[in-house]
């Protein structure tokens, strides 16, 4: 099939950008949207032009690197799926599909398609995590049950995979949903509790450090979620946001 | 050059723990003074600059994606072992330690293996500890599986995303040592070369990926963490940025490399379906516990379905050969990876293919189907049940256990599993062979050390199912750690490294020649041309199996095709900006040369054994034919100006513990 390609260029983060026009032809319907790309990449070196510069590595739906904006869409059409995922047979010959990247103010563009989402690293390093040592002498690992329930729950929430779906479709550019899922995790298990107050806290700080958006409920981001992360999530760190911030109050 | 593996002396059980306990420490002071660079952020690397951080060491972690986080190790599905016995099924250290070494096919150190194994339990306490949520049973407490070529169920699984929440839990003990700026994280950075002078690691160049500068890092250790090199052959499992850079260079600065032949074909993965194919995907071993593994009997049947006349799920059960029960009845569809591959591999070969390429076999859950929707019905309470009830009964109970996996061949092949059988194919998917390192895990570069599948050492000729997790995290958390304080000793009167010092400047003005070659050659052919042309040689030449005539036309054509990238290579854009294509022709270059030496390695070892297979040498019925008296040694590489002069060094290999036999899984 023939498409026409309309993809974001942006040579730099300073560079104002500007979308550019690709035609391309015999699109097999069995290739993934990024397998196009490569093909289309191919064709711009070869004619001595420059390639499009986009995110990906694991290329099966885990490492969260892929972020395309595909006809308004995060990760174009279908759900559950990340870009590596789509196929073409999602589209229909003559389509014109429009691709940008991750759109947010604290996703700073690097170059086309390639967003910097280091803010969600720094937002992990201000408390996603449990502060045990690496030493292996700890409690042996079925010393404390942890309720099917909870750690199917606390499952869930570990899934995310970072990829910033979530940001790049709230209205807001929130990162609620991002950060709900680590506190989450933590919130769930024995082995989070006890520093969950400070976690949630200094967590959202960094979120609102970075320049995310507040949550407004739109749910838009459940929708776009490439491994369907719930905004259960989202009430769950609301509640422990505020008992923590009543906590330290006292 | 002579090869000191250092293994340390006593009873087996007894060499990890006098040895850490004999071991030379740094003092906490001077642990401040000293800077360690971490290349790679999967389990290995992770795990490792968390640890070191914590013992007080200045550690920079680098990685060439965005975030840590994202590093292959992500992607692991099945799950991890450790000899926790939680089970009951009589598994221990000593278990896990010979059925590594046997399905390795001995070709691995006993001392090593038996160290994995001892670790391997406080792995697990120590991720849980960190909040990994590991599936859990109704008690509460955590849950196992099986694995190929075993016979407990020792695995430990969070569904199918294993990979993932380890990682992300290395990540958080990586992070919160971030927090406390005692790790100074790179990412977007790539390990251009390693800096040695007078035999010791003074650091790295680096490159930033985003802006193109080149960067001087001096450490008194270098860790490599930067996992293996399967994407020599193109297409494999691995992730797209997966590379054997870091290891090459090492070795081209006097790291041995360790048995590069030995390659990972996994049996279970989605077939290549066209010319444009990136990567394959993986699906999980733990299919093949209720998967049956089938082509046609007659090759007229196979011939109907390649050319879509006939669907197999109208092949009658009498016409199908279920080809690893009929030759191995003892492991049936649990035979170890090499094996389940090769056989695959043989019934394509005489035709008896599925797909449109012939190069495909199924994966049937159909009987596994009604045999739990039996059980379901019975459990039910339901007398005489349809077939239609027991088929919904049962697709239901494979849901559960095997959902996402389900979902993810649907989202590729867009063709429902659960009514129609997968169609599966070998392909690339991990490299036991890899930088060789002694026991402490220092290459025989001082300073320099190779963490997780970057180094060669406990796999063997074939790892097991759930084991490079384990290997990952335990050289990461428990080993690399304490082990570097004995060569680092020595180092706390050397007081900052110098990077301005003659090796520093001879370091960098390689690389940034190099790059210069490769933006300024403006020839006629992409990188990926050449990368694929490579692959097709690979495969073709030194994959499931290979002989001495293809393996020499190999050489030769690797060579050719070196030369002829140096000439005809073209990489747009410009060096002091971000470029992607200028990344993956550094690292297809380095793969041109790695490749061959893996050509080398394979026909020099006049043997079959794990996933290296000789055609010369098997048994009557197909079988590897292994050849201790002559074999049983690491071929260590010494690199001497190109690939063909490297230098072949033997670590003989000495097992005291365990016999050798011939693996049967008849």
């Amino acid at each position: 099939m023939n498409l026409t390609l309309k993809i974001w260029r942006q040579n730099g983060t300073n560079d104002k950008g500007r979308m550019e026009v690709y035609p391309i032809s015999d699109v097999n319907p069995e290739m993934s949207f990024l397998e196009m790309m490569d093909v289309l990449n191919e064709q711009l070196i070869e004619d001595g032009k420059d390639p499009i510069a986009f995110d990906h590595d694991c290329r099966e739906g885990i490492c969260g690197m892929c972020s395309m904006f595909i006809n308004g869409e995060a990760h174009g059409p279908g759900r559950r799926i990340t870009t590596c995922q789509l196929h073409m047979r999602s589209f229909k010959d003559g389509d014109t599909v429009v691709v940008e990247p991750w759109r947010a103010a604290a996703f700073p563009v690097i170059k086309d398609l390639v967003v910097d989402r280091g803010a969600f690293d720094r937002i992990q390093q201000a408390g996603g995590y449990v502060s045990v040592n690496t030493s292996g002498n700890t409690l042996d690992a079925n010393a404390i049950a942890v309720p099917k329930k909870d750690a199917d729950r606390a499952f869930d929430a570990a899934t995310c995979i970072g990829c910033g779906a979530c940001v790049a479709t709230c209205k807001n550019s929130s990162a609620m949903l991002f950060v709900s899922a680590k506190v989450s995790q933590f919130a769930l298990l024995p082995q989070g509790r006890v520093e969950a107050k400070e976690r949630v806290q200094k967590m959202v700080r960094q979120m609102d450090l970075e320049g995310f958006g507040n949550c407004t409920n739109t749910g838009a981001c459940e929708v776009e979620c490439p491994v369907g992360i719930s905004l259960e999530n989202i009430a769950r760190m609301n509640r422990e946001y505020l008992s923590a911030s009543l906590a330290s109050a006292e | 050059m002579k090869l000191d593996a250092k293994i340390p002396s006593g009873a087996l059980a007894t060499k990890w723990g006098a040895h850490k306990s004999n071991i030379r420490l740094v003092s906490p002071a001077n642990k401040r003074s000293i800077d360690i660079v971490v290349v790679g952020t999967g389990l290995a690397g992770s795990s490792a600059a968390a640890s070191l951080a914590e013992m007080g060491y200045r550690v920079k972690a680098f990685c060439f994606q965005d975030s840590p986080r994202r590093a292959h190790s992500i992607a692991a599905q099945g799950g991890i072992n450790a000899a926790k016995n939680y089970q009951n099924d009589g598994d221990s250290v000593h278990r896990l330690f010979y059925d590594t070494i046997k399905g390795g096919d001995y070709r691995s150190r006993e001392a090593n293996v038996y160290r994995l194994a001892e670790v391997s339990a406080n792995i697990i306490d120590q991720c849980v500890a960190q909040g990994v949520p590991f599936a859990r049973d109704y008690g509460g407490l955590l849950d196992n599986r099986s694995f190929g070529g075993v016979q407990v169920s020792r695995t430990f699984y969070a569904k199918g995303q294993t990979g993932q929440q380890l990682l992300l839990g290395a990540y958080s003990a990586l992070n919160r040592q971030i927090s406390k700026g005692n790790v100074k994280l790179y990412n977007r950075h790539e390990m251009m070369d390693v800096v040695v002078e007078d035999g010791k690691t003074k650091g790295i160049i680096a490159r930033n990926l985003v802006t193109g500068e080149i960067e001087r890092h001096g450490a008194h250790a270098v860790l490599l963490c930067t996992g293996g090199y399967g994407n020599v052959f193109f297409l494999s499992t691995n992730a797209m940025g997966s590379n054997g850079s870091a290891a090459w260079k090492a070795h081209r600065r006097g790291a041995l490399f360790a048995n590069p032949c030995f390659t990972q074909i996994h049996p279970t993965c989605i077939p290549q379906s066209g010319e444009y194919q990136s990567k394959l995907t993986l699906m999980s071993e733990s299919l093949r516990n209720d998967g049956r593994i089938w082509v046609p009997k007659d090759k007229k049947d196979a011939e109907a379905i390649r050319e879509g006349r006939l669907k197999p799920t109208d092949l009658p059960e009498e016409k199908r050969d279920y080809y690893l029960e009929r030759r191995y009845p003892a492991f049936g569809n649990l035979v170890p990876r090499d094996v389940a591959s090769r056989a695959a591999k043989e019934r394509c070969d005489e035709g008896y293919g599925v797909n449109a390429t012939g190069q495909a076999v199924f994966l049937d859950f159909g009987s596994a189907i009604e045999r739990y929707g039996r059980t379901e019905a019975n459990q039910l309470g339901i007398e005489n049940p349809s077939k239609e009830k027991v088929i919904e009964l049962g697709e239901k109970v494979v849901a559960a256990k095997y959902g996402n996996l389900f979902d993810m061949y649907n989202k590729i092949k867009d063709t429902n599993p659960y009514k129609s059988p997968m169609m599966i194919y070998p392909a690339v998917h991990y490299t036991m062979g890899g930088i060789w390192v002694d026991y402490n895990l220092m290459t025989s570069v001082k300073g320099l050390y190779a963490l997780g599948e970057a180094n060669f050492s406990d796999h063997g000729a074939n790892r097991l199912g759930a084991s490079a997790l384990m290997q990952g995290l335990a050289d990461g958390y428990f080993v690399a750690p304490y082990t570097v304080g004995d060569y680092l000793a020595d180092e706390i009167r050397s007081g900052n490294i110098d990077t301005n010092s003659p090796a520093f400047e001879q370091a960098e003005k390689e690389v940034v020649e190099r790059i210069d070659a490769l933006i300024n050659n403006n020839g006629t052919k992409t990188v990926d041309y050449f990368h694929k042309a490579l692959g097709k040689i690979m495969w073709d030449k030194c994959g499931m199996a290979r002989n001495a005539e293809g393996l020499k036309e190999a050489i030769k054509q690797i060579q050719e095709l070196r030369a002829e990238f140096w000439k005809e290579v073209k990489v747009p854009g410009r060096k002091d900006m971000y470029n992607p294509e200028l990344d993956k022709a550094g690292r297809v270059a380095d793969f041109l040369e790695l490749g061959e030496l893996m050509c080398l390695d394979a026909l020099t070892r006049e043997e079959s054994c794990g996933g290296h297979f000789r055609e010369e040498f098997q048994t009557e019925d197909g079988e590897a034919l292994r050849d201790d008296e002559n074999f049983a040694f690491v071929s260590c590489w010494k690199y001497n100006g190109e690939p063909a002069k490297a230098e072949l060094i033997k670590e003989e290999l000495t097992f005291e513990n365990v016999e050798l036999k011939t693996r049967s899984y008849k």
